[in-house]
């Protein structure tokens, strides 16, 4: 069954850039997928098409059952419970602290507040974070802040987890570890995760499906692909 | 239920987001506490002003006087005309005796003049208050149209150019509070708003996490709304002392005793609504009008 799915998708700008043309594509539930491709090729767009920061110009994005295409602002809400966000710039609030950061995702979706606590419990505890819940983010080390920003997309057990460019700050140890947090939270949960970068290593070594955009066209769709197969095409 | 909670879960958020933000919700505290001074000093001066000239108009009248051989029965008569007339508030009959006796007693000549005079050469008199001087000149020719009266006198002239500037003095002051209170409305607004760009970036999040707008809305709503009450608490403490210490180092006139202060109570507590009311209802508008702007996809 699929999760994600792009049909004919046209992203063109006000200023008449295409970013994305006639994309099709389709993720599967329970899929790790790896988005790659030059800076300026689409993969940022499209990621953000998935989660209808931007609305495709022409086709469709299907994303749950949840047609991008046709939502209306208001009900946008309606598909960001349904998914987890993880930016490569971590966007944590700094006057909060990690367990607040994580818990302000639940209280802005109007969880009653006996629920949260567990939830966010369980959340910092699966990014091995539960040790530092009082720490503010300037404590923490840029990894730790990204296991954080994990936490807060994951505590309200997303189906779909979108990761635009996770490891893009963190130096290479610290990016493994991260994907393979990530790798985890596929394999127990079951979430579709679709991650957007740059890291050859990372991509190389956890021989997933991987998605190569160029010039916003889909250049390259192969299972257990990697970079070095693409810089060969 | 689901509404109670999240009106709930606002203003309790609003409150916290208040005290997180420490300086910002200072700042904009102390640059509403300031505008809505101005606006309380202009509130009273405007309201003190129009009571003056409301005053001050009051004192004039149409002395309408009676001619000389007019009966008992006749000057009924023509007090029967004068109440059915629809420019006239009151009207006090004084007779030609009473003109005597405030003529003699204010003047010793007069006095002495009057005293040599067989018979009293003053007319009786009726001394005329109007609802509304715009109309003095009108009315007084209407009563001057009686048969049984010889003349009808408001100070014309003099009378004329204090309404023209009675008036100029209403619109100006009107004018004045009408443009500080736009003022206010646009330091007060832009102040919140740039305490709400300041947290853009927890709108962001609240968005990207799936918070809808109107939840995303409220507790920013009710901090506007907090910042624009607590702004308003200085400038009410100003007013109540600052008008009653005036009020009372004056004894409640200034440069004459014609010139009337307004009575500090309920006076005060007039303006310390209207400032509540400015304070919250920019604060909130203020608010709204930012978050709006962060929550454009």
């Amino acid at each position: 069954m699929n999760l994600i799915e792009v049909k004919n998708c046209y992203k063109i700008y006000n200023n008449g850039v295409t970013a994305v043309a006639d994309l099709n594509l389709s993720i599967k539930k329970g899929e790790f997928v790896f988005l790659i491709g030059a800076s300026g090729s689409g993969k940022s767009t499209l990621i953000k098409m998935l989660y209808r920061e931007e609305k495709p110009t022409k086709g469709s994005v299907i994303v749950g059952g949840i047609n991008v295409a046709k939502l209306r602002n208001s009900k946008v809400y309606k598909l960001r419970r349904k998914l987890g966000i993880v930016f490569q710039d971590f966007k944590l609030l700094p006057k909060l602290t990690v367990y607040e950061n994580v818990a302000f995702a639940l209280e802005s979706i109007g969880m009653n507040s006996k629920d949260i606590r567990p939830k966010v419990l369980k959340a910092l505890e699966s990014v091995g974070l539960k040790e530092k819940i009082r720490s503010f983010p300037n404590q923490l080390s840029g990894g730790e802040q990204q296991r954080v920003c994990i936490a807060r997309a994951i505590v309200n057990e997303p189906k779909l987890l979108i990761c635009d460019e996770p490891t893009g700050n963190l130096d290479p140890i610290i990016s493994k570890e991260i994907v393979n947090i990530l790798d985890k939270i596929n394999q127990t949960s079951e979430t579709t995760i679709i991650m957007a970068t740059h890291d050859k290593e990372i991509v190389n070594k956890m021989k997933k499906r991987v998605i190569l955009i160029e010039n916003g066209v889909l250049a390259d769709d192969s299972l257990k692909g990697s970079y070095k197969d693409h810089e060969n095409n | 239920m689901k509404i109670i909670r999240l009106f709930g879960r606002g203003i309790r958020d609003s409150f916290k987001s208040v005290l997180r933000n420490f300086s910002l919700s200072t700042a904009a505290i102390a640059c509403s506490s300031i505008t809505l001074i101005l606006v309380a000093i202009s509130l009273i001066l405007s309201y003190n002003v129009k009571n003056i000239t409301k005053d001050l108009e009051h004192e004039l009248t149409i002395v309408a006087y009676v001619k000389k051989d007019t009966t008992e029965e006749q000057i009924n008569e023509l007090k029967n005309i004068l109440e059915k007339m629809k420019n006239i508030d009151s009207y006090t009959f004084k007779s030609k005796d009473e003109w005597k006796l405030e003529m003699k007693n204010s003047s010793e000549t007069l006095n002495t003049t009057l005293e040599y005079l067989d018979e009293n050469p003053l007319l009786d008199s009726f001394i005329i208050n109007v609802k509304d001087v715009k109309h003095l000149k009108e009315t007084s020719t209407e009563i001057l149209k009686n048969d049984f009266v010889s003349s009808a006198d408001y100070g014309e002239g003099m009378a004329e150019n204090l309404i023209a500037a009675f008036e100029v003095i209403e619109k100006v002051t009107i004018i004045i509070v009408i443009a500080l209170v736009l003022v206010t409305a646009f330091l007060i607004s832009n102040t919140i708003r740039l305490t709400i760009f300041s947290r853009r970036s927890e709108i962001e999040i609240m968005r990207l996490v799936g918070a809808s707008n109107i939840t995303i809305k409220i507790p920013f709503i009710f901090e506007g709304l907090i910042l624009g009450f607590l702004g308003s608490i200085i400038p009410i403490i100003v007013t109540i002392y600052g008008y009653v210490i005036i009020y009372d180092h004056f004894n409640g006139h200034i440069f004459t005793q014609f010139i009337q202060l307004v009575k500090p109570f309920n006076f005060i507590l007039y303006v310390s609504m209207i400032l509540v009311v400015i304070g919250c209802v920019i604060g909130m508008f203020g608010s709204y009008r930012a978050v709006r702007k962060y929550l454009k996809i």
